[in-house]
This record gives structure tokens, sequence and C-alpha cells, in this order.
């Protein structure tokens, strides 16, 4: 955590000195435990009224929030960057009392930050929360953490308890109601449309769609469904404004994000970055390399591999990453070891997202298996000459036809992997299983019953001005 | 007006249905679910794309006017 940050191969001019420096969200994080409403409250002051001042001021008032929000670029932070400010007025116009989701079910297994932020700073995630029920006038804000997640579900719990008995202070009274649910560790249960399922009494297995969530979504009721780290950038932007949130990022991706860094570093763990600042400053802030890279994996299990050749100046913004065909998605960066066997690791992966399909559409269903199968087949160097052509044939027949985004996420990392290791696909093709492939396992994949083990947290700060 | 033909790949068990009654729109995959082309339809074309879908033992092919369903 140094004052002033690595030198950067960065693409944003080099002079900046007014601009306010890291960490944002996670300012002041304790080392251990959660930080307390009073500390929080000392720290970010507190968060700016939007209803009980009769109907048209707080309509006023809730529109202006929408308006800041919309000025200051923020996108989602769940994966697919939709900006946040259109999902809220999509919300806010659509019939019937809204309700709120703050989605930190954090299906991705690679991805800590959400877990990170209600363990360790709960009350932004809730500010974030209350402030966005406010705005698009919902009465209720339910909060979703994994079952696996227990820490996280124990921190909200107490967060709440030090709101309810500070709930005559007008700083943290709000009137939205507030709970917290739980939902099974499965990789689609963090699907919106998962979690209203299960919210709703169902599996937690998506719904078709439409209805949008916004018009018509948990109890038929216009749901706006956020991550729980775009829910705590609100809490700063709704205290600092627009113009504040873009003094950092790039002009289409503004604002910081948490990113979490695992693989071969001397301190894996939650960070958080100016987007368009370099991958090699990250690495730099997380202690460096304890290994030759192979590559890495951008974006979690439905976003893209990259060689480590092209690692070198590569930019943390979708804008940057986007010529990779890759993104930022959760901010998940997991670094893959020269001792790994890249064929293998897409291999068990390639099961892993089978096995995580909820088995309800047939293309996803089967495709998956079979992009499964064949990729195991040249990893053992069984395939038959057209397996390569058969894969690609098997993506395109299952992109788009499932009822949520996983297969088209799964078929993203999938060819990824294959275009980005071609020589070593082709190698394990015709020759089999290499030297590597007993190599241990580097791409986390955890069998549902078993809770993951959160990386040391070593939160940072980093920013990419030199 | 323009319809336009789709699936819930959710409800959906692959009967094939669709397949035979409105082939100018609808192909199958190799397990047997449908592939739909999604350029709106209008006219004759339409009118199949109607009794494709009553015909759907699962009511799952889906004729709809202006817009596509869209996934997140
Ligand atoms: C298979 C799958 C898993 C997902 N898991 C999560 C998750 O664990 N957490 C999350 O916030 N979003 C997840 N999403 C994205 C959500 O559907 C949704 O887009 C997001 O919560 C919206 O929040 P945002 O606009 O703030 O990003 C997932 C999407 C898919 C297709
Ligand atoms: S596409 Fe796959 S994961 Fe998504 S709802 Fe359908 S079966 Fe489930």
């Amino acid at each position: 955590m140094s004052a002033s940050p690595p030198t950067l191969s960065g693409d944003r001019s080099p002079s900046h000195e007014a601009t306010p420096a890291l960490p944002r969200l996670l300012a002041g994080i304790p080392s251990d435990g959660a930080m307390g409403l009073g500390e929080h409250l000392a720290l970010h002051g507190p968060p700016p009224l939007i209803r009980g001042r009769g109907r048209r001021q707080d309509q006023e008032r809730a529109e202006r929030l929408i308006a800041e929000i919309d000025r200051a670029g923020l996108l989602g932070r769940g994966g697919a960057a939709f900006p946040t400010a259109t999902k809220m007025r999509a919300v806010a116009g659509s019939r019937g009392r809204a309700i709120v989701i703050a989605n930190a079910v954090e299906a991705e297994p690679a991805s800590f930050k959400d877990r990170t932020l209600l363990e360790t700073l709960p009350h932004l995630v809730l500010d974030g929360g209350l402030l966005a029920a406010e705005a698009v006038g919902a009465d209720e804000l339910i909060v979703c953490v994994s079952e696996s997640a227990r820490a996280s579900a124990q921190s909200l719990r107490t967060a709440l308890g030090e709101r309810a008995t500070r709930a005559h202070d007008g700083a943290v009274e709000r009137s939205p109601r507030v709970r917290v649910e739980t939902l099974p560790d499965h990789y689609v249960a963090g699907q919106e449309t998962a979690v209203i399922n299960h919210l709703g009494g169902g599996p937690a297995k998506p719904l078709f769609t439409p209805p949008m969530p916004f018009e018509r979504g948990l109890r038929r009721r216009p749901t706006l469904v956020n991550n729980a780290e775009t829910l705590a950038h609100i809490a700063l932007i709704a205290r600092h404004g627009a113009p504040w949130f873009r003094q950092l990022g790039t002009p289409t991706q503004p604002g910081s994000a948490l990113v979490t860094l695992s693989g071969p570093v001397a301190y894996p763990g939650v960070y958080e970055v100016e987007h368009g600042a370099s991958l090699a400053s990250l690495i730099e802030a997380a202690g460096g390399t304890t290994a030759v890279l192979r590559g890495a994996l951008l974006g979690g299990y439905a976003g893209a591999f990259i060689g480590a050749e092209r690692l070198r100046g590569l930019g943390l913004s979708n804008e940057h990453l986007a010529a990779h065909g890759a993104s930022l998605g959760a901010g998940v960066i997991l670094l893959l070891s020269d001792s790994a066997c890249p064929v293998a690791e897409t291999a068990r992966l390639a099961r892993w997202l089978s096995d995580q399909s909820a088995r309800q559409c047939g293309p996803c269903l089967h495709g998956l298996d079979a992009l499964a199968t064949s990729i195991e087949q040249i990893a053992e160097g069984r395939a038959g000459a057209r397996a390569t052509q058969r894969i690609d044939r098997l993506g395109s027949m299952v992109v788009r036809r499932g009822a949520c985004r996983h297969p088209d996420g799964s078929v993203n990392v999938l060819l990824s992997a294959m275009d980005t290791f071609r020589a070593e696909f082709a190698e394990h093709a015709r020759h089999g299983p290499c030297e590597r492939c007993a190599s241990p396992e580097e791409l986390p994949l955890p069998r549902r019953e078993i809770a993951p083990d959160p990386p040391p947290r070593r939160p940072s700060l980093l920013g990419s001005r030199s | 007006m323009s319809h336009r033909v789709s699936v819930n790949p959710i409800t959906c068990e692959a009967h094939g249905m669709c397949a035979e009654m409105l082939p100018e729109r609808v192909t199958l995959d190799e397990w047997g679910y449908p592939i739909v082309d999604e350029t709106p339809v209008s006219g004759a074309v339409l009118a199949h794309a109607m009794r494709a879908a009553r015909a759907c033992p699962t009511f799952a092919l889906l004729v709809e006017r202006e817009r596509a369903p869209s996934r997140r």
C-alpha cells in the first residue's frame, strides 16, 4: 500500500494532482471484523435523505439521485456492466410498489469482493441498498447471500441490529424494511431471475423472460436487482456526486472497481482499482508474481482467457479488454501459472460448467455436456480429426438458446481457452496428456457442498496514476 | 403488423411439432430442440406459426407482437 502507486504503462495522462486517491469503497477497512455504524458515519458522513419531506419533494429527490447516478455513469458490477440508472428508471417507472434486491450471492467461485464488502463494510452496502430503494420507491430491501457465506449473513444481521438501536438517529432512519436471505451454493443461483424465483418460494433456477424483473419480478412487483458492489458505489455517489465519481476511471467506465486477484501472486485477495489501471500495477500491488505466468482468466467463468504474452500493458477496463474478447465482468482475475496444463484446466472447467447447468433448457443441458465431452476427448488424446469443428458447431448451437446466459458465458470462456492455448490443444489432440496434466489444479471448481476458502484478505488501494 | 416467433427453452420438451408445422422458421438441433429463426412473420407464415404454437404440447412456442424475449 505505497503512497505512490507503481508506474504504469497506462492509457491515461500522468498529471492527477487534484484527483482523490483510492481507496474509496475500501477506505478505512478494518483489518479484522466489520466497521461499526458509528465509525461508518464518522468516515463517510450521513447519507442524504430522500424520503420523508412530503410527496413532491420526495419525488424530486428520488429523481435527482437517479440523475446523479446516471451522470456518474455507474455500470453494474454483477458481471454485465449494465447502466445502473437505466435499470432504476425502468423500475421506478413500472406500475406497483417496487422491491430492491441486493445481489451478494457471489456465485462465481473465484470472487470474494461481495463477501469482503459485507463482512467488513456492511453499512456501505446497506446505505446503497436503502438509497436505491428510496430512489425507486421501494418499501423492501432484500440482501441475498449464499448459504456458505455465513460470515456475511452474520455481519449483516449485526449491522441491522446497530441500525435498529439507532433508529432515532435521523442519519440512518430509513423507511424500507430490510431482510437477509440465503441462496443455495450453485453457479446459476446468482442469476437475477434465479434469485427472484427462490425468494418467491421456487427453486433457485432462472425464469423465462419477459417479463423482465424491472416490470414484474418478485411477487409480480417491479424489482431492482443490483450487485452488492453496485449499491456500495451508490452510497458514495449519493454523498459526493457524479463529478467526484468520474475523477477516477475512464470516460466510458468511470470510477473504481473491486477485483479479486488470485493465482501465483504474493498476496492474492480483493483490491480496489481504478478502471483503466494496468494489470501490471495490480500484480505489483499484490506483491508480484510467485511463478511464471501462462495466462490469465479475466471476468470469471463467463469471461475469457488471455495468454501471458498479451498480459503486458493490459488495461483493466472493458474498452481495453474488448480487444482480447474479455471484460472485467464481476472483477475476477485469475492468474494461471506456467506449471498448469491449460488443456486439463479447460477440460475440468468445461465439465464443471456443464454440471452447473440448471438443466431446464435442452440446448444448455445437452450442449454444455457435449462441449465438455469433446474437450475432454481432446485433453485425453482420443478426439477425432474434426473435434475442433465439432466444438465450434456446438458453441454456436447453444449460444442465446437458454433462458439465461449461462450457456453463452460458458461457450465464451471455453472457446477463448481453445483459442488462447491453441498450440497446447493441438498437442493434446495428437499426443494425449502432457506431463503438466497431473499438476495441482489451479482453477477453483468447488463441489456444491464445499464452502470455498476465501483467499487471505489484503484489501489494498491502487491507482493508475504515476 | 409484424410478429416474431420464439421459444421458451424452459418449457420446451423437444416434441418437435413446431419444426413440422412451421418449417419456414424452425429447424431442430441434434437433440431435437427447435432452432428458431426470429425474422418477423406475416401472412401465411404467421398463420402457420399460430397453428404450430397451438399444437405445441407444452405451449413453448411463442408468437408475439413487437419485442422478442431478452435474457440477461
Ligand atoms: C449464471 C449467472 C450467474 C450470476 N451470478 C451472479 C452473482 O452471483 N452475483 C451478481 O451480482 N450477479 C450475478 N449474475 C448477474 C445477475 O443476473 C444480474 O445481472 C446482476 O445481479 C445485476 O446487478 P448489476 O446491474 O448491479 O450488475 C449472474 C448471471 C448469470 C447469467
Ligand atoms: S440456460 Fe441453462 S442455466 Fe440457464 S436457465 Fe436454462 S438450463 Fe438453466
